[in-house]
């Protein structure tokens, strides 16, 4: 029996802010955790006085809580900028018919359900449902920290710009929720790393190395998009 | 010995200072309170002579302490130092009119003079209020004289100047708002809106605090500038964390790790015995407590956050995290999120196992978009 062979397009899906923000957000995230781990329970061994171990551990951690601001707000600003494959419409999927259709389909693979994964260009409707909540989770992070940072100097323009943080929730509140949403973020980086490793297996459209290189291979050639400001409104399609 | 016309008032009361003076605190003692009151505010010394010149000249307003729910630990703690000070001359001399513990009147002698008082200076009295309002069900969880606490806070403090909430269960309802809060305690801020309030929180509130926001009342008129939660910001304006005297070791890596070992005597910083300098806002490492012989930290225990609001619900005394709502005591916020993280990577390695044995594999492998 003689397989059939088709004929893949190179297509070019992840920009380069894409990439940029995805592995400084990975790295950030990654030394976060390490770090934020520490801070909440420091094991330092035989340290001496003269050392500034829990000082240079928390710098490191606000040092990369700046990149991955920055990086996350940066990722923001191309949902408006980037093609549609960055466009923030890929994060609400389920707001479509076509999309719904499509994240049955995903869900249906992932339980067993269906023998091959449909195959996605962009993100995958149920991993980008999942990216939207990360995002969420990442707010959070990033409000709940920086709320417990600026308070070193209360008054000051940080301090003043978070009031609202500090009228829903006390210190000790954002102290436990900030370490307990690290393990949720924890548990989405598991959830991914896995699927991306799935999908590259059964897709096999390059999916990890578009990460990378910014291509996948696709059965079907698809027009260069563009997202833009006005997708925001529903009769707006994208290509 | 004449006295100069202005130190009487028309009302027939005195100065404040003239009444220390008659108290047998000399001339010196006073201006050296006058700078201690004056380093509390965080007012640079120029302002010394302003204060010392207030004092001289201000007629003593009337003052009235209520106590609702309380545990009575303020006026203790203002009460049972071994000296007393100027600065609780001072508060003595100004809480005359009114104050459940200490004055001699009882029954309706006493409300009498609280009712009189709270007529004949509306809106010129200070009130300082001491314990929770339960507001549940009506306030019927706390009366006086026939009257619910929440009435006497709105009718009381409605129409003072200003009341200074001591203690933090009159500032954020305290131990008896912890949950579930069967009486629906509140601050004076909740159960009275519309009034003029400065919170000092605290278990107990500081005196020298206390003393410095009179002063500092007596002295500009008005209250000092506060915070987000109502607290004068010369006393809550920095976290205890950034003003300990074991932070070099907190930032060296030093803790303590079971009360009493080699750590604790050496005073190593106390961050995984549970302490709330780095979430508590306060500025008892400066002040310090009974004329500055000491404050928590400083005598081997953590701080535990007394004077935030909610602390007794988030701030367990010898854990640094709050417990987890919805999980038991012994479940700590990493055991849970460990416990999350594992359950993930199980459901996820299983799903990798199921797949591993689909049949879907090369050379066969030659479905198209959308096949099933
Ligand atoms: C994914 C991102 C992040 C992770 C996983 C993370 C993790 C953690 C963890 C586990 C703690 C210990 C919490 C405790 O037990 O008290 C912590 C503390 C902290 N984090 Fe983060 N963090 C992240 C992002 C940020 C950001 C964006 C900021 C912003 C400045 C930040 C600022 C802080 C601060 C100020 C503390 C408290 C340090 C202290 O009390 O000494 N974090 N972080
Ligand atoms: C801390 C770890 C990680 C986090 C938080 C994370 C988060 C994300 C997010 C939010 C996206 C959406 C990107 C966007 O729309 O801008 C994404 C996409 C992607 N990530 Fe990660 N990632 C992590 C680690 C990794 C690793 C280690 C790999 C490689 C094995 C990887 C491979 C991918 C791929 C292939 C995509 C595009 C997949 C698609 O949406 O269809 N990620 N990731
Ligand atoms: S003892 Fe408490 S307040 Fe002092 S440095 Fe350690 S954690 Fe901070």
């Amino acid at each position: 029996m003689q397989a059939e062979h088709h004929c893949k397009f190179k297509q070019y899906i992840w920009e380069l802010p894409v990439r940029w923000c995805h592995w400084v957000n990975v790295l950030s995230i990654v030394v976060l955790a390490g770090t934020g781990v520490l801070i909440g329970n420091p094991v330092f061994i035989g340290s001496a006085p003269q050392s500034y171990l829990m000082g240079w551990i928390r710098f490191i951690h606000f040092v990369f809580a700046y990149a991955f601001a920055v990086s996350v707000i940066t990722r923001m600003i191309w949902t408006f900028q980037g093609n549609c494959f960055a466009g923030w419409r890929e994060y609400f999927p389920f707001l479509g018919v076509a999309g719904r259709a499509e994240m049955k389909k995903v869900f249906q693979y992932y339980t067993f359900q269906r023998k091959h994964p449909p195959e996605t260009v962009g993100h995958n409707p149920m991993a980008a449902t999942a990216y939207f909540a990360v995002f969420l989770l990442y707010w959070f992070m990033i409000l709940t920290g920086f709320a417990m940072y600026a308070e070193h100097a209360p008054g000051g323009t940080m301090h003043s710009l978070l009031r609202p943080v500090y009228a829903i929730m006390t210190t000790q509140t954002m102290h436990l929720y900030h370490h307990l949403v690290m393990y949720l973020i924890i548990g989405f980086v598991i959830n991914h790393v896995y699927s991306a490793w799935l999908m590259d297996i059964k897709e096999k459209g390059g999916e990890i190395s578009s990460m990378f290189s910014g291509y996948k291979f696709t059965t079907g050639e698809y027009a260069v998009c563009k997202s833009r400001f006005w997708d925001f409104f529903p009769w707006k399609n994208k290509p | 010995m004449s006295r100069p016309q202005e130190d009487v008032m028309p009302s027939g009361r005195f100065s404040v200072a003239r009444l220390l003076e008659e108290r047998g605190v000399s001339r010196r003692e006073f201006l050296a309170f006058c700078s201690a009151v004056t380093a509390a505010m965080a007012l640079p010394a120029t302002m010394v002579p302003k204060v010392a010149h207030a004092l001289d000249k201000v007629q003593r307003p009337p003052l009235v302490w209520m106590e609702f729910q309380d545990c009575c630990g303020d006026t203790e703690a203002l009460l049972r130092s071994a000296n007393p000070t100027v600065g609780e001359l001072v508060l003595d001399i100004l809480s005359i009119d009114y104050h459940e513990t200490i004055m001699a009147a009882a029954g309706h002698q006493a409300e009498a003079t609280l009712e009189k008082t709270i007529t004949d200076y509306k809106g010129k009295y200070l009130c300082i209020v001491e314990g929770s309002i339960p507001m549940k069900d009506g306030g019927v969880y706390g009366c006086v004289g026939g009257k619910s606490h929440l009435d006497r806070a709105r009718q009381v403090c409605g129409s003072a100047a200003a009341t200074i909430a001591v203690g933090t269960c009159a500032a954020f309802g305290g131990i008896a708002a912890a949950v579930p809060n069967p009486t629906g305690a509140v601050g004076v801020t909740r159960a009275v809106p519309g009034a003029t309030v400065v919170n000092l929180p605290g278990c107990p509130c500081n005196a020298d605090n206390l003393t410095a926001v009179v002063v500092h009342y007596l002295t500009f008129g008005k209250l000092p500038a506060m915070d987000g939660h109502g607290r004068p910001l010369f006393a809550y304006g920095k976290r205890i964390h950034d003003n300990c005297e074991r932070r070099p070791h907190f930032d060296a890596g030093q803790y303590v790790e079971h009360w009493g070992d080699d750590a604790h005597r050496k005073g190593f910083c106390l961050y995984k015995m549970g302490c709330k300098g780095p979430a508590t806002f306060h500025n008892c490492p400066t002040q310090r407590f009974n004329e500055k012989v000491s404050w928590p930290v400083a005598s081997g225990h953590g701080c535990v956050g007394c004077s935030e609001p909610q602390f007794w619900d988030t701030s367990p005394l010898y854990r640094r995290l709050p417990n987890v709502p919805g999980f038991g005591i012994e479940q700590s916020a990493d055991k849970i999120g460990l416990g999350f993280a594992a359950g993930v990577a199980g459901a996820f390695a299983i799903h990798g196992a199921m797949n591993a044995l689909r049949k879907d594999k090369e050379p066969t492998d030659d479905h198209q978009q959308g096949e099933d």
